[in-house]
């Protein structure tokens, strides 16, 4: 059984449709990327998995459980961590901690084991007001309050949005950590370096997912030869290869263009190289 | 879990460096303040006289005039003019002018005519004051004619007016068991509200909201706290009102607090309403600005309910706190038991039925 099926689900605002039919399945132990750029639709959908918002059309299993007939079994077996800090202020660590824990109807003792490597990092700090937290502190400890309660799935919305490189790292090898006990992970972010710690993904683009698959398959599906050219005048370089009547797709990538080419059989004297994720999801774009 | 829940409201609310102070602070100073300060007594009218007569009985009545503590004589001038220049430069509050010939006219015609101007920009103060100086010339026009006649003539009615409930006509009286009424509205019925928007707008909502807790008892859990406040500060209320004024209900003080626990379930809905149609504190406000202006100005709080129009007062009926600021009045000044209270309790009730249904509706649709 999958842990998560979803099923032709659409949602709109007012006439604007935040998601288009979207249908997609997760296995039990997976990690399971969303990402796009902002605006995708991405929270929305969350807010769906969540049981915080209703989809217009589509359904949901959790499981065999269905999301709008079950949803308050549902809220017992996931744990949710949205983009935004959103504990208590004026708490301190260890009791937002508990709080969270008695609202599940369960202790911090019980379930220590789960949260301990998370915990460790902010345990010194634990009478410490969580708004007096650093940005790195705060999100180990949502995310220690979302796992207080055992969840089999956890929801991560934009979970490294806003945080350094370093507490960046350290919170993807927590997320491999809980993926080796087994629990469930859908994280979305509009990181593309993010995407190859997942198992799979899933591109997300204007409420449509353009594409889902492991982030390897993704890279071997780039149908073209990509290369990249280097220049000191970066807008210049752009605007040429752009004229170039047999450049198919150019853009800039960090310090060089990646281009692709409408007839690849044509002498060319550009360096070759390995497409990303990154690539992909703009080649889909085009 | 509701005690849980309840528990973390108190530690929040004990823990904020403001909040407890004001939710103290602010019943205290109600009281203390604002029955004195808003009040409708009329006190240091400051007159001028123009006494073109110069004769004893305009002498004597400036005496009588003079006499009442409230008037107080700063200016005495020639002519009408002058005087009138004095209330448009706000030296005066009132003019009497007394012509010529007001001893002969008096005397042989038995009739004389007396000017009274009052600056009205401050409408109260302007009838209050004429109206203390037509009563002392009008006793005064009784005493002479008495004297002039021989007889009691106009014999007439003579009015005496005995103020049951309150024989002082004591303002205070009248205002301190409202204030309590502002004070219990204010901190049960719209403090949850900031409360629970506050936690909509910083995201706290949506994590309650994936938990197992259900709404009722998230809702409750705001609501709680506040209702145990709102008896604290009643209880506060008594002793302020006992202590600085010597007020203490004629009736029986349970019964105010019972009245105190349904009109707060009846307020802290209407928060709860206001709460599900905001989002932000911006908007909460606001709206609760819009809301306590036009309860307290409809409700009798300041001005007596009866004189207000006909359509304002059926406007005032659709407030919860005119009856309990009736309630609170009746069983402070008059002593009603809860039996003579019975329609206003019945319509509390329904209130609190109306209100609350209102709230867990608009709420099912917001969220």
């Amino acid at each position: 059984m999958k842990a998560l099926t979803i099923n032709n689900i659409s949602k709109s605002y007012k006439k604007k449709a935040a998601l288009k039919n979207i249908s997609f399945e997760v296995d039990k132990g997976e990690i399971f990327g969303i990402i796009g750029p902002d605006g995708a639709g991405k929270t929305t959908l969350f807010r769906i998995l969540t049981t915080l918002l209703l989809p217009d059309s589509g359904e949901i299993k959790v499981g065999n459980l269905d999301i709008v007939k079950d949803y308050k079994k549902i809220r017992e077996i996931f744990g949710y961590m949205p983009g935004r800090f959103s504990l208590y202020h004026d708490l301190t660590v260890a009791e937002n901690l508990e709080f969270f824990a008695s609202v599940f109807s369960t202790t911090v003792e019980d379930n220590y084991d789960l949260i301990k490597d998370i915990y460790s990092h902010i345990e010194p700090f634990k009478k410490r007001k969580a708004g007096a937290l650093s940005g790195g502190m705060k999100q180990k400890l949502a995310l220690s309050c979302a796992l207080i309660h055992k969840p089999q799935i956890l929801y991560l919305d934009e979970p490294t949005t806003g945080v350094d490189p370093v507490s960046r790292k350290e919170f993807w090898q927590m997320l491999k950590n809980l993926h080796n006990q087994g629990i469930t992970i859908i994280v979305s972010t509009p990181y593309m370096d993010e995407a190859v710690l997942c198992d799979r993904i899933a591109l997300i683009n204007n409420g449509e997912f353009l594409d889902i698959d492991t982030p390897e398959n993704l890279i071997k599906k780039f149908p073209k030869k990509l290369y990249a050219v280097e220049g000191d005048n970066m807008p210049k370089l752009l605007k040429e290869l752009r004229d170039n009547e047999n450049v198919y797709s150019c853009y800039s990538f960090g310090d060089s263009c990646h281009i692709t080419l409408k007839d690849e059989t044509l002498p060319n004297n550009y360096k070759e190289i390995t497409p990303t994720i990154e690539d992909y999801f703009i080649l889909l774009l085009k | 879990m509701l005690g849980y829940l309840v528990e973390k409201e108190f530690k929040q609310i004990f823990r904020d460096k403001l909040l407890p102070k004001v939710i103290l602070l602010f019943p205290f100073m109600t009281l203390i303040l604002l029955p004195y300060a808003a009040n409708f007594e009329v006190k240091n009218m400051r007159l001028a006289i123009v006494d073109q007569d110069n004769s004893s009985y305009s002498k004597e009545l400036v005496g009588k005039l003079i006499a009442n503590n409230s008037i107080n004589l700063v200016a005495n001038e020639h002519t009408y003019n002058a005087a009138l220049g004095l209330i448009q430069n706000d030296k005066v509050d009132m003019v009497i002018n007394i012509p010529k010939n007001f001893e002969k006219d008096f005397v042989v015609d038995k009739k004389s005519d007396i000017l009274i101007a009052v600056n009205s920009v401050n409408g109260t103060k302007g009838t209050m004051g004429g109206m203390y100086a037509l009563s002392i010339i009008r006793q005064y026009q009784d005493e002479k004619t008495t004297e002039i006649t021989g007889v009691n003539d106009p014999p007439g009615v003579e009015i005496k007016t005995i103020y049951q409930f309150n024989r002082e006509l004591d303002y205070k009286f009248f205002m301190v068991p409202a204030l309590m009424v502002m004070v219990l509205t204010i901190v049960s019925g719209f403090l949850p509200a900031f409360n629970i928007v506050g936690e909509k707008e910083k995201g706290n909502m949506e994590q309650i909201n994936v938990s197992p807790v259900t709404k009722p008892i998230f809702i409750l859990s705001k609501l709680i706290p506040y209702w145990v406040i709102g008896m604290v500060i009643m209880t506060i209320g008594f002793i302020v009102a006992r202590l600085f004024y010597g007020i203490v209900p004629q009736g029986s003080i349970l019964t105010i607090y019972l009245f105190s626990f349904v009109f707060t379930l009846a307020v802290s809905g209407m928060g709860l309403i206001l709460s599900n149609y905001a989002n932000t504190y911006q908007q909460v406000v606001f709206m609760m600005f819009f809301f306590i202006m036009i309860l307290i100005l409809m409700s009798g709080l300041y001005t007596p309910f009866n004189s207000m129009p006909p359509w304002a007062q059926k406007i005032g009926a659709f407030s919860p706190l005119t009856y309990f600021i009736d309630v609170m009045r009746n069983v402070y000044l008059k002593g009603s038991k809860l039996t003579d209270l019975l329609p206003q309790l019945y319509k509390l009730l329904a209130f609190v039925l109306v209100i609350n249904s209102w709230a867990v509706l608009s709420y099912r649709k917001k969220n």
